[in-house]
């Protein structure tokens, strides 16, 4: 009797596409592709999913950072407590990836989400009434009516911060001309100095709301800086306390549910297996040669051509210099276990540190979650510090977030990253995606996640209109 | 922890929720055993999608006692050992699946025991299920599991057993009814319930307000 259920056939009547790797890039596409009714083979090198996104349990990662036979010490030990981001980032409220989020239900059945409880920016000294001259962390304001109150900002200074956020607020975020400014062609600094704001308060709004990692938003097209604090602000105003919103039991909750996602839709799922090669016809990628235990057969592995006219993979699944290029920057990131929660803050929290503050090129950021989403143990912490490496002593480039931290219970320091993306075109038809980058949220992700699609299928991607098969019950 | 949902709408009546998951080899009737206990069908040449994240059935154990299964299949995700953490988290119960004409498929739903007992709640309610009965009873030479075998570890790892039909429906609803029985009904609680359960946390659902409109700013 034949099996119409044979794996082994399924993979050599081959694919529309493959996509290679399950960050969140790639596993939203292939939700996507499998919505719209394409046959999608999705690999993963790893046994796990997510990809340099994932969560692992804490016997993982001390594996992974302290060497194959280390071992995480008692109290430490119960892996299912654990789920531990490899990168730190958070979801927008009022973000592109929460809008897409909205749109597909089922992804939604799988996933719940909890709120960040705060959201800081590092002062090196006190400013205002009540400045100390210490270093100190100081909650941001959100809204107009808020930086009227905190201790952030000179009293002054307050009233002409209020008039800014009141103006950027009311502003609809399409036209080019609004109130006199030419939002397309006038840059930052003549916004600022139209509401004569202080240094350090541009610096503040740059960093701390339009999210900027580095100083040079004030050379920048206005309209974008406007945008990007519209959504810092509409995104606190959705839930309150913080702009962020956070899968619990981890990030790489996401990129799990968008297969699963898929796999409801008919696509087919293969942790644990090698990419060995790609195989071209006249110039454009027909199938790739796959290494992966025969699931007929336990500890047996195969070798396989799968049929394909595209492929999509993320940049460790292709070569350099061919297929993808180093954008320039280089991630440094450090994961902290505390048995406390950060002094003068939350719970859960993104403190960032300005570079300007600490005399840098780039920010430090800290991202701080706690057992209420479900990534730790009760009594525990987890905090990652970043940056965008500048010097040849990367780890201590961080400094200034550890010492926030302290006192830290297991630290656990990457490597320094570089992030990629792709180099030259994708007439080959195998479309690379981008390295995640090194900012707090998923906005650029969803941006190339838009353009990846608009390159593959040659129109734009339309989340509305995607049409999900059925309500997620009965 | 998750907690079953119930709830009291009178003095004397009982509701209460709970995520089932199936796990077993591909092709040993996981899908067919849903489809046979939610909408009462079976068929031959069944792809192994669902389409559906998940699909619901209700049990009423006695006059006042009603039990909802949210059932989850594997999609197909279990073909390459490619399932996520997240298909067994909050589960209450599972049901493992073998293919009593199939010798390994025993071994592949005990090393599913494992995974359960490993990653899943530590109170979960565990069945296998022996399916195929009907090719068995047309030909018994075609069985290659001994049903005392396969009770006996049944036995030993706490799990229920039963041997099921999915194209006759034996021992089906029985199955599902034995898990009910076996689930705490009487604990009231929450769990994540997509079909319409409180969930904790913030709902994704909250449209964004119109910055343009009325603007960020409550002042």
């Amino acid at each position: 009797m034949e099996d119409p259920q044979d794996p082994m056939k399924d993979l050599e009547n081959g694919f529309d596409v493959v996509v290679l790797g399950t960050g969140l890039t790639e596993t939203i596409l292939s939700g996507i592709m499998s919505i719209e009714k394409k046959r999608v083979l999705h690999i993963d090198s790893n046994n796990y999913y997510g990809g340099e996104g994932a969560s692992l349990k804490i016997s993982q990662v001390f594996s992974q950072f302290h060497g194959e036979d280390a071992k995480p010490p008692p109290g430490l030990n119960v892996d299912r407590d654990w789920n531990i981001d490899l990168i730190p980032k958070f979801m927008m409220s009022g973000g592109e990836l929460a809008r897409i989020l909205r749109q597909v239900p089922q992804v939604q059945d799988n996933v719940q989400f909890q709120q960040i409880a705060g959201s800081y920016v590092y002062r090196s000294s006190g400013t205002g009434f009540f400045g100390s001259g210490k270093p100190a962390i100081y909650k941001v304001p959100s809204t107009a009516s808020e930086a009227a109150t905190s201790s952030l900002i000179g009293l002054m200074e307050k009233g002409r911060l209020k008039s800014f956020l009141e103006f950027v607020a009311s502003y609809d975020g399409k036209s080019s001309l609004y109130q006199g400014i030419d939002l397309e062609k006038a840059t930052m600094k003549t916004v600022y100095d139209k509401f004569g704001l202080e240094e350090p308060t541009r610096d503040f709004v740059g960093h701390a709301m339009a999210l900027y990692s580095n100083s040079d938003h004030q050379n920048l097209q206005a309209r974008s800086t406007f945008n990007k604090i519209r959504l810092y602000a509409s995104s606190v105003a959705l839930y309150g306390r913080s702009p962020y919103i956070y899968p619990l039991y981890g990030l790489g909750e996401l990129p799990s549910a968008f297969t699963r996602l898929s796999a409801v839709h008919g696509g087919t799922y293969m942790l644990n297996t090698q990419v060995l090669d790609f195989e071209f016809t006249d110039g454009k990628v027909s199938g790739v040669k796959l290494k992966f235990e025969n699931p007929k057969k336990d500890g047996e592995y195969v070798d396989m051509v799968i049929k394909t006219p595209r492929v999509l993979a993320a940049p460790s699944y292709v070569d350099e210099p061919k297929k993808k290029q180093r954008t320039g920057q280089q991630v440094i990131r450090a994961i902290c276990v505390l048995n406390h929660p950060v002094k003068h803050a939350e719970d859960s929290c993104q403190i960032i540190i300005p570079n300007t503050q600490v005399g840098r090129k780039n920010d430090i950021y800290i991202a701080v979650l706690s057992s209420a989403h479900n990534v730790c143990p009760k009594g525990y912490w987890l905090a990652i510090v970043s940056t965008i490496v500048e010097t040849d002593n990367p780890h201590y480039e961080l400094k200034h977030g550890f010492d926030l931290l302290e006192p830290i219970e297991e630290r656990f320091l990457g490597k320094p990253s570089p992030l990629w993306e792709q180099a030259g075109d994708s007439s080959d038809n195998i479309f690379v995606s981008k390295s995640l980058d090194a900012s707090s949220h998923f906005e650029s992700c969803t941006d190339d996640v838009k353009d990846l699609y608009r390159r593959m299928e040659g129109k734009e991607l339309d989340i509305e209109g995607l049409v999900v098969a059925g309500p997620s019950t009965e | 922890m998750a907690q079953p949902r119930a709830s009291t709408s009178s003095a004397n009546t009982r509701f209460a929720q709970f995520k089932l998951v199936l796990l077993g080899e591909s092709a040993v009737g996981k899908s067919s055993l849903v489809l046979r206990f939610v909408k009462d069908q079976f068929d031959d040449y069944r792809e192994s999608t669902i389409g559906a994240a998940f699909l619901t059935q209700t049990i009423a154990l006695d006059e006042n006692t009603t039990v909802k299964f949210e059932i989850w299949d594997t999609a197909g995700q279990e073909r390459y050992k490619s399932l996520a953490p997240m298909y067994y988290r909050n589960a209450n119960c599972a049901v493992v699946v073998y293919d009593i004409t199939q010798a390994a498929s025993l071994d592949k739903a005990k090393a599913w025991v494992k995974e359960l007992q490993r990653q899943a709640n530590e109170s979960i309610v565990i069945a296998l299920a022996g399916n195929k009965l009907d090719l068995v009873t047309a030909n018994p030479s075609k069985r290659a599991i001994e049903t005392a075998d396969a009770e006996a570890y049944a036995k030993e790892a706490g799990l229920l057993f039963l041997e099921t039909s999915a194209k006759t429906a034996e021992n089906v609803k029985e199955m599902f009814t034995a898990i009910a029985r076996k689930l705490p009904t009487d604990q009231v609680g929450q769990r994540r319930g997509p079909a319409g359960g409180i969930r904790p946390g913030v709902d994704i659902n909250r449209q964004p307000p119109n910055a343009s409109a009325a603007g960020p700013c409550a002042c």
